[in-house]
């Protein structure tokens, strides 16, 4: 069973790190979470860019966090990433399976995944 | 929406929008009604607008703060037999206590009754996005309850917070846990 006493742990686990954290979330990785993204399934692409970027142990590096309707509803769920310095990206029709993808090739490689962004969709 | 775990996802997000500090969730399920109430301490609505929120080809897009998630919640309700009633006090109208009421009905025998889904995936992504947010949830079935409260929570974790990805795996183990027995 799952007990408050494993949340007590977590607490002790965190007490050094929570300062650490501060100040990071180099790259910010922001879900489309409005009615549009919700009913194209941003749901579990949210869940698994956050259970995906603290897998690979970037959480130190990148934030996930949500944000209403981007505003190109036929193109959710959308991600957009943001980095200091470059140009923001926009991942269209995003499932879990390409996140795991923009988690490895992107996050983790540092290369943009052209053929899923929407760029490639309008050119 | 495919279950309605999203419509209940979309909803609670107005509520955040309305900057409350406390929401409520809750799904009672009895002689075959399911009662869904969110509830929150936001920034209200006037009248008007609870009057235009329900229909979403009433009003012009500038004046509509809220968009298609109420219809479509009113219409999974409706097409069970049910319906969806919305309370709410503005922040204007009363500065002390102010808030909306969300409650919708839906008759889970109706062959158009969308299954609720995936709860605990909507309750952990709404405080993992909104995670300075009280949240309570609760899920009353026949046999049992699934309950969770950020409050309590909170007072294990002291200064962790509630977006931690430990806290959260643990938020959804536990839900998950509370699901299988009832």
């Amino acid at each position: 069973m799952k007990s408050l006493a494993e949340l007590a742990a977590i607490r002790e686990k965190m007490k050094d790190k929570v300062v650490l954290r501060e100040g990071s979330g180099e790259i910010r990785v922001v879900v489309g979470m409005a009615t549009c993204g919700i009913a194209a399934g941003a749901r579990p692409v949210l869940n698994a860019f956050v259970e995906g970027v603290s897998n690979a142990g970037l959480a130190e590096k990148v934030t996930v966090s949500q944000t209403g309707c981007i505003g190109v509803c036929q193109y959710e769920p959308v991600v957009e990433i943001f980095e200091a310095d470059k140009e923001k990206v926009t991942y269209i029709k995003m499932t879990p399976e390409k996140a795991a993808e923009v988690i490895e090739k992107h996050l983790k490689g540092g290369k943009v995944i052209q053929e899923y962004t929407i760029s490639n969709a309008i050119s | 929406m495919k279950e309605l775990s999203l419509n209940v996802l979309d909803i609670a997000m107005n509520s955040v929008k309305a900057r409350a500090e406390n929401i409520l969730i809750k799904l009672v399920e009895a002689d075959g009604k399911l009662t869904l109430i969110i509830e929150d301490d936001g920034c209200g609505m006037s009248e008007e607008t609870v009057k235009n929120v329900m229909n979403p080809f009433y009003t012009t897009r500038t004046t509509r703060s809220v968009g298609m998630g109420v219809p479509l919640l009113k219409l999974a309700a409706e097409q069970t037999g049910g319906g969806i009633t919305i309370a709410s006090v503005s922040q204007e109208d009363n500065p002390q206590k102010h808030g909306t009421t969300v409650t919708a009905e839906f008759y889970m025998n109706h062959l158009d009754f969308t299954p609720v889904g995936d709860m605990v995936s909507t309750v952990t992504t709404l405080i993992q996005g909104s995670p300075y947010i009280e949240w309570r949830f609760e899920h009353i079935k026949e046999n049992g309850s699934v309950e969770l409260d950020t409050r309590e929570l909170r007072e294990i974790l002291g200064d962790v917070p509630l977006d931690n990805y430990e806290v959260i795996k643990w938020i959804e183990g536990y839900l998950r846990e509370g699901y299988e027995s009832v």
